[in-house]
């Protein structure tokens, strides 16, 4: 047996080696330890970011998101801010009647002297906050429904759809008038009108939600939680949910949008929100005759009704790039 | 070689992604010969079906090709698309991986082979669909008359990928590549998949480019092997000098891990811990060090470029385990290139030898 | 095939009728329609009690939703508040709108299909952004507000620049208008361009931008790999693996938006003062005309089942796959 010292380095690292005399400590770790030169070799650096970071990041990248987002935060700041600071509220009357915007009345004056600028923030903020509670009502609502017959099928599935084909049978718009002719006696109270909006607004969100979780329920890891013990109320909350939750961000976006357009239409015929509250449709359908003569009245509304709605739907546009786990796949 | 049907030189692919420029091939080089199969083997990851993609110019669109890529003689790299399509499907053909997606869903397979037939020969459409039922019988499909109507979503997962090789042999083409034309499916149609493969070399006497990560697959039909980690080949050989000399501790590490039926008595499989690295940004040194049982200082610092193997026995073996008089020393080193600073004595080890045969936290699994 | 389609068809209808039984409930509980009437000092009692008969206001509701239902499976279709005959109003109104909901329609597909296309194989350059931006514009903006941009700021200037009517904004036809159909067609043209224009603007973005994605998904797909590799030309590939491919989601979703082509149309009429379907049930709404509201409800829910099984048969041409269930 020749001594150790007797053998090259090469041969000695040979030895070592090929012996069965190899240990757990001469190894390379399987994970190696955090922030060593490893680390960027293993590629565990990228394994390090959040999921949220990622989207995060994915969305900044996207300028047409980042400008939506700009926009729409700049309307609703600017919004609050006019409620609260500007000289005129949106049901004060001067006695500058029809007068065409100046630095007193950045947008002008109406013919009963009400101030255009508070009228078209108050109505903004109103159509945002209308929208914002549709979108959470049709949100829970449409996710609910479409969850339980994604997931359940058969008899529960067919019942729930029918009765969503029931009111998708019908133009939205239609029904809307139908039943805001109702309410429209309990409503001067926007709330009213933000319930009848998410009432037709939940069944595109329960389609989609049922479709991705007719998918999803094929899936292994469900039945790996099932095989588990996991009920079913767990499977689809903790498991089904958060992997469906991606189309139903970007779809709740885009409801907002639609009930933004919705909800102005409504105003426009009159069955939306009435005076003396104020909504961009309002203000449209109030300032229409005058379009080619007292142009401020008709032109400032509609141009923030239009920023706020496309505002909302390059968010959403983003949101679905950012969120979508198929882009730039590189398949090696 | 001047005789070569297809040579790719210096191959670099870079994809601009949102994560930073991803290069998925640092510089690969081949040649393949005329009626030579050649295995490119390889984890997910490695940049082996870019570089098959790469030579057909089917990578997506934020791609980037440098290098040289010549067919017949001829440059291929950087044509424009008109000018590949007639290269394409008579000169290279491609099999792809997943015979699910790669039909178009909505055509007939024999109007989807004719179509094929009819883009080289000058054929009616009557003539086209003779032979794509000609075909069909070929690869061995059942039936083939009736079947020739049907829709890819009437057919099982392995009688599409067999229209798929049908559709690349179509129009006897001088190199086929074959990207992981098995992995998607069991292993019992692996075995019909690879028969259909080796009825189409014999009719079209085609070169094969074979791309996968089973060695098993490569063993029964390679000539040569090329292993391929992190972007770059890391071996080249025949198919005898990297299963019984691999120079290269990751091609042990993939030996290692195959179970053989020479192998003797209930031998544990080896494994190679760690995963392959990121391939965002720059490495130094050697890509396969951090996973390594032979890592030295150098291979943090300098990255191993091919260089030929010299696998002759030492003078003074460190060991008594080396083979003595069998068949193995008949295995020569020419044409054996690794990359390895320590290629020589790599070879010299029993195959997967440096590595673990036992799993990296079993210490952690209760008794 | 056959038997699914008839399957749809009969949930169909009986999805429908279930709807008609959920509104005649709403609209006949929110109130009563001769309120007006009753409230005029004028009309003598016998006129109105002899309207509430003609209406069946003092019936039950099931007997009411009975008599409804049996006479409209015959075409007959009731009265309205006012006393006359649903059908013949309900006959003319929808003609005039049809007139801008087929054209609309048609228009609108060809425009979507060539801008989504288009968009998609310039992907990335100029072109695409602006079709991209076009297509978002005309989604966001709602049906009033592209109507009554085009009336103020289209129609209104042209028209004083030139001197002469050339778009009217109101009514679909002038009302003093005789004389052959041909004759005729020229006026007719005058007052539907704007509003087809509208519903057109407003139609075809969201089609145009769901096209658009269908190509790019289609175009990095496998199989259209797999065609490229085959040698046959770009363009053979882009018509027969790309273009057919991608049709095939968009029109599904373009029979299933008819729905939304009919709301678009009632606020247009709204917008350009035409005398159509939507106009007449919003009226009708609007003073609790159940006759009315139950009569367009069933004309609309028709159309729209029948464009859904259109959107099927389509679908199951294009696609194989789901043709043998």
């Amino acid at each position: 047996m020749t001594e150790t010292s007797d053998l090259s380095p090469r041969q000695q690292r040979l030895r070592r080696v090929s012996t069965s005399e190899v240990g757990m400590h001469t190894l390379p770790e399987a994970v190696p330890p955090a922030g060593s030169d490893d680390e960027a070799r293993y590629g565990m650096a990228g394994d390090a970011r959040g999921q949220l970071a990622t989207v995060a990041r994915r969305f900044i990248h996207s300028p047409m998101a980042v400008i939506g987002l700009c926009i729409f935060f700049g309307l609703a700041v600017a919004a609050i801010l006019t409620e609260m600071f500007w000289t005129y509220s949106y049901t004060s009357i001067t006695n500058t009647l029809n007068a065409p915007p100046s630095l007193a009345h950045p947008m002008g004056t109406n013919s009963i002297g009400g101030d255009v600028f508070a009228q078209a923030m108050h109505g903004t903020l109103q159509d945002i906050e209308i929208a914002l509670v549709v979108a959470v009502l049709a949100t829970f609502i449409g996710a609910t429904v479409g969850a339980v017959a994604g997931f359940y099928r058969g008899a529960t599935d067919t019942a729930l759809m029918r009765f969503v084909d029931l009111i998708l049978v019908i133009p939205v718009l239609a029904i809307l008038i139908v039943l805001a002719h109702i309410v429209a006696k309990q409503a001067s109270n926007w709330l009213w009108l933000a319930i009848i909006i998410g009432a037709v607004s939940w069944t595109y969100v329960a389609r989609l939600v049922r479709a991705d979780f007719l998918s999803l329920r094929e899936r292994d890891f469900v039945e790996a939680s099932r095989a588990l013990g996991a009920s079913n109320r767990r499977i689809i909350v903790r498991h089904m949910l958060p992997n469906a939750l991606g189309p139903i961000i970007v779809n709740a976006t885009i409801t907002v949008a639609l009930s933004i357009v919705l909800e102005s239409t409504l105003s426009y015929i009159g069955l939306g929100i009435q005076p003396p509250n104020v909504s961009l449709g309002l203000l449209v359908d109030q300032g229409q005759d005058s379009a080619t003569t007292e142009w401020w009245l008709f032109v400032f509304p509609v141009v923030i009704l239009v920023v706020l709605i496309l505002s909302i739907f390059f968010i959403g546009d983003g949101l679905r790039e950012a969120l979508d786990p198929k882009k730039n796949r590189v398949r090696a | 070689m001047t005789d070569a049907t297809m040579t790719v030189d210096h191959l670099v692919v870079d994809f601009s992604t949102g994560d930073g420029t991803v290069r998925a091939v640092r510089g690969i080089s081949f040649s393949l010969a005329p009626q030579e199969v050649l295995g490119i083997v390889g984890e997910s990851g490695s940049g082996k079906s870019v570089t098959a993609l790469a030579t057909m110019g089917l990578l997506a669109k934020n791609a980037t090709v440098t290098g040289s890529i010549t067919y017949a003689g001829r440059e291929i790299l950087g044509l424009k698309e008109k000018q590949l399509a007639k290269i394409r499907g008579i000169g290279i053909a491609m099999i792809f991986q997943d015979p699910m997606t790669s039909l178009n869903p909505v055509y007939t397979v024999g109007w989807q082979i004719a179509e094929a037939v009819q883009a080289h020969q000058d054929v009616d459409k009557n003539e086209a669909m003779a032979k794509a039922v000609a075909l069909l019988q070929l690869v061995g499909i059942p039936n083939a008359e009736r079947r020739v109507q049907d829709y890819p979503h009437e057919f099982s997962g392995g009688m599409r990928q067999r229209v798929v090789i049908a559709i690349a042999m179509a129009n006897n083409p001088a190199v086929i590549l074959a990207d992981e034309p098995t992995t998607a499916l069991d292993v019992t149609v692996q075995a019909q998949v690879l028969d259909s493969l080796k009825t189409a070399l014999a009719e079209t006497k085609a070169s094969l480019l074979l791309i996968t990560h089973d060695l098993g697959v490569i063993a029964g039909l390679a000539d040569r092997v090329l292993v391929m980690y992190a972007g770059r080949p890391v071996e080249i050989g025949t198919v005898d000098q990297i299963f019984y000399r691999p120079a290269m501790p990751y091609t042990h590490g993939l030996l290692g891990s195959l179970p053989r039926l020479d192998s003797q008595g209930a031998e544990r499989l080896r494994q190679i811990p760690g995963a392959p690295p990121s391939m965002v940004g720059d490495m130094k040194g050697c890509p396969f060090a951090p996973r390594c049982p032979m890592r030295a200082d150098i291979c943090d610092e300098q990255e191993p470029n091919l260089a030929p193997v010299d696998s002759q026995p030492l003078d003074s073996p460190a060991d008594g385990s080396g083979s003595a008089g069998s068949a193995l020393d008949e295995i020569d080193d020419a044409g054996h290139v690794a990359a390895c600073h320590f290629a020589g004595d790599v070879a010299r080890l029993p195959v997967a030898s440096m590595f673990p045969d036992t799993s990296a936290d079993h210490e952690g699994v209760a008794p | 095939m056959l038997a699914y389609i008839i399957r749809r068809l009969v949930i169909s209808i009986f999805v429908l009728f279930l709807a008609t039984i959920l509104v005649f409930l709403l609209v006949a509980e929110s109130g009563d329609p001769l309120a007006l009437l009753r409230a005029n000092p004028k009309i003598p009692h016998r006129v109105i009690l002899a309207r509430e008969n003609l209406l069946h206001l003092n019936d039950p509701l099931y007997e009411r939703y009975w008599i409804w239902f049996s006479h409209a499976i015959h075409g007959d279709f009731g009265n309205t508040v006012a006393g006359q005959a649903v059908r013949p109003q309900l006959v003319s109104h929808l003609l005039v709108t049809l007139r801008m909901v087929i054209l609309a329609t048609l228009i609108s597909i060809v425009l979507a299909l060539a801008v989504g296309v288009y968009a998609a194989l310039r992907q990335g350059k100029v072109a695409d952004h602006v079709a991209t931006v076009t297509n978002f514009l005309f989604l966001a903006a709602p049906v009033f507000v592209v109507g009554l941009l085009l009336k103020e700021f289209v129609a209104i200037p042209i028209n004083e620049h030139l001197n002469r009517i050339v778009f009217y904004t109101n009514g679909e036809q002038s009302p003093t208008l005789s004389g052959s159909f041909f004759s005729r067609l020229p006026d007719y043209a005058a007052h539907t361009a704007l509003p087809t224009i509208t519903l057109i603007l407003v139609s075809y973005s969201s089609w145009a931008i769901y096209q658009r994605a269908s190509i790019l998904e289609t175009l990095d797909s496998d199989h259209v790999r797999l065609a490229r590799s085959k040698g046959i030309s770009p363009r053979r590939v882009l018509m027969r693996h790309v273009f057919r491919n991608a049709l095939i989601p968009v029109t599904t979703v373009i029979a299933l938006d008819f729905a939304a082509i009919l709301g678009g149309a009632l606020i247009t009429e709204i917008v350009f003062g035409w005398q159509g379907l939507g106009i007449w049930f919003l009226n009708g709404v609007n003073g609790l005309d159940i006759n009315i509201t139950l009569a367009y409800l069933l004309v609309t829910a028709t159309f729209v089942i029948l464009f859904n099984l259109l959107a099927d048969i389509i679908y199951a041409f294009l696609d194989p796959r789901i043709r043998y269930d």
